[in-house]
């Protein structure tokens, strides 16, 4: 471009300033190059809502010590997987006694705004209170912005702008997401004394101080025949309890999500967690869980897409932060390369994804790209028949009645092929074979 | 539960921050909601944003509580979605 809009004109403009965006402009801002950062909401993290944990290896890699000033809740120290039915529930319970935590709890407006101050001291320059309406692009080429107020123009243009990702449409990288590919996350943050959480979720402190926190997934009871997962976490002084479900389930069944939750918090199996606790906040975002054959085109001349905007989570293991920082990394590094070689095409901008071939978050999306396809397929049997069988084979086996065992077990697998035709059987039997070899393969 | 706990929808977002927007972000072509059968906007919004009068045969839009997930936008092709204003609309102070 020619020099006209040299005020307005920097090396690489960053649209949204969630994990993905600001990693991506501390980057660029640590290879010497100028870089806005631009928010929509007043302060970052504003917008923004998630389910839970922020993973050490992702944190380190943008800020190395981070754990000494960063806004840090709760270590996770214990996963815990409870299978409700509408009567009973059974958990399993995962805990590294060696402090080998990878993952801690923040609160997300905290988080956020710690990561942008980090980001501003080294010189990235932030813009809150900042739409992008659209992106100007001349000639095929992404040249810059267009805000409420005025126009600004780069060389690059990252867009972090979410699950939404308005921009990404808009010059054609992606087209919007089916319902069936997206969960609606809601999730509300009850206040909760300290010492109350940690006697009730049976937390124990690590260094005689802090308490380490709980991150659990629920599966089943009100959730049950739906693609839907509910969450806790354990906040310092507040509990986070959440469900993602199926947009498309959602529709198909009728069903309201603040009333699908009202029922989860009121299952015996949380209710007892969450009773007396105070509610601080409700909070609705969207979650993109279409995994590989979702992930849109990357890059186009002038711009690169990350993290959620890009469609980067995978959700059986509630991944999306990490995948979100990192690619956020990628797309800088690729950036500065792109400035010191003068290209901005995608000649040069196909680095990015090279990059996320060669790292984890595409060959671990690869690795699942069929894992959903087929759990959806069998949302009945997996997250609703089995997790019941599993309770009432632990209700018979941990029941002294005064009548004979063998009955008992009799009657439990009878009733187990009875109630299950052999087809019905036969598909799950594929659909777990596919699963596991999916992975492993 | 008691009202620490409001099981209301209303009730939960009366706790939420709002920077209110002076124009509404959520425009449905209401001519085409009349001929909608469903109305998923009504059932799958997390604010209860839409609401269907049957008398007046009108929906309203409440847009002042909108969290700006964006689910409706997927939900229906027919809503012109856009975000509020720069520095509008909700602020999460947890998330």
């Amino acid at each position: 471009m020619s020099g006209d809009f040299s005020e307005n004109k920097v090396d690489v403009i960053v649209v949204g300033a969630g994990p993905a965006g600001v990693s991506a402009a501390i980057t660029v801002a640590r290879g010497g190059k100028k870089v806005v950062l631009v928010e929509r909401g007043s302060f970052a993290g504003s917008k923004n809502m998630y389910g839970g944990v922020i993973y050490s290896h992702a944190a380190e890699e943008i800020f190395p010590n981070f754990q000494e000033s960063a806004p840090i809740e709760r270590f996770v120290g214990e996963h815990r997987y409870i299978l409700m039915s509408e009567k009973d529930s059974t958990a399993i319970s995962y805990k590294n006694f060696e402090n080998k935590t990878n993952s801690f709890i923040t609160i997300r407006a905290n988080w956020d705004k710690w990561c942008v101050e980090e980001a501003v001291k080294e010189g990235v320059y932030y813009a809150p209170d900042t739409l992008v309406k659209e992106l100007i692009v001349e000639k095929g080429k992404v040249i810059g912005i267009k805000t409420d107020i005025e126009d600004y123009f780069a060389d690059i243009v990252i867009l972090a702008d979410g699950v939404n990702s308005l921009l990404a449409k808009q010059i054609g990288l992606r087209e919007d997401i089916k319902p069936k590919n997206v969960a609606l996350g809601v999730k509300e943050v009850i206040k909760l004394p300290q010492e109350v959480i940690n006697q009730r979720f049976g937390l124990q402190s690590f260094d005689g101080l802090n308490h380490l926190g709980a991150a659990i997934e629920l599966v089943g009871g009100p959730l049950e025949g739906m693609l839907a997962l509910g969450f806790i976490y354990t906040n310092k002084d507040s509990v986070s309890v959440g469900i993602g479900v199926c947009l498309e389930d959602l529709k198909t069944k009728k069903i309201k999500p603040y009333e699908l939750l009202e029922k989860l918090k009121k299952h015996p199996a949380i209710s007892s967690l969450i009773e007396d606790g105070e509610l601080l906040e409700y909070s609705a975002h969207l979650i993109p869980e279409g995994g590989y054959s979702c992930v849109p085109k990357l890059y186009t001349d002038g711009a690169m897409v990350v993290g959620d905007a890009a469609m980067l989570v995978n959700n059986v293991h509630f991944e999306g932060t990490n995948f979100a920082m990192l690619s956020g990394k990628f797309a800088g590094e690729t950036a500065l390369d792109a400035l010191e070689r003068n290209d901005f095409s995608s000649n040069t901008l196909c680095l990015y994804k090279k990059k996320l071939l060669n790292s984890f978050i595409l060959k671990d999306l690869y690795t699942y790209k069929d894992v959903i396809k087929t759990l959806s397929s069998r949302t009945g049997s997996f997250l609703g028949y089995y997790p019941k069988k599993l309770n009432e084979f632990f209700s018979i086996f941990t029941c002294a009645d005064g009548k004979p065992k063998q009955e008992k077990f009799r009657k439990f697998t009878l009733d187990f092929f009875r109630k299950r035709s052999l087809s019905e059987l036969f598909k799950d039997a594929i659909a777990g074979i596919k699963i596991v070899f999916g992975i492993l393969k | 539960m008691d009202n620490k706990q409001p099981e209301k929808i209303e009730d939960k977002l009366f706790k939420l921050k709002y920077k209110t927007d002076t124009v509404c972000h959520l425009l449905p072509e209401s001519s085409k909601c009349l001929q909608c059968i469903d109305k998923t906007c009504t059932i799958i919004c997390p604010a209860n944003v839409y609401n269907y009068n049957e008398a007046e045969k009108k929906l309203t839009v409440s847009y002042e509580k909108c969290l700006e997930c964006g689910a409706c936008r997927l939900i229906c092709k027919n809503i012109k979605w856009s975000y509020p204003k720069s520095g509008k609309g909700v602020h999460f102070k947890k998330g």
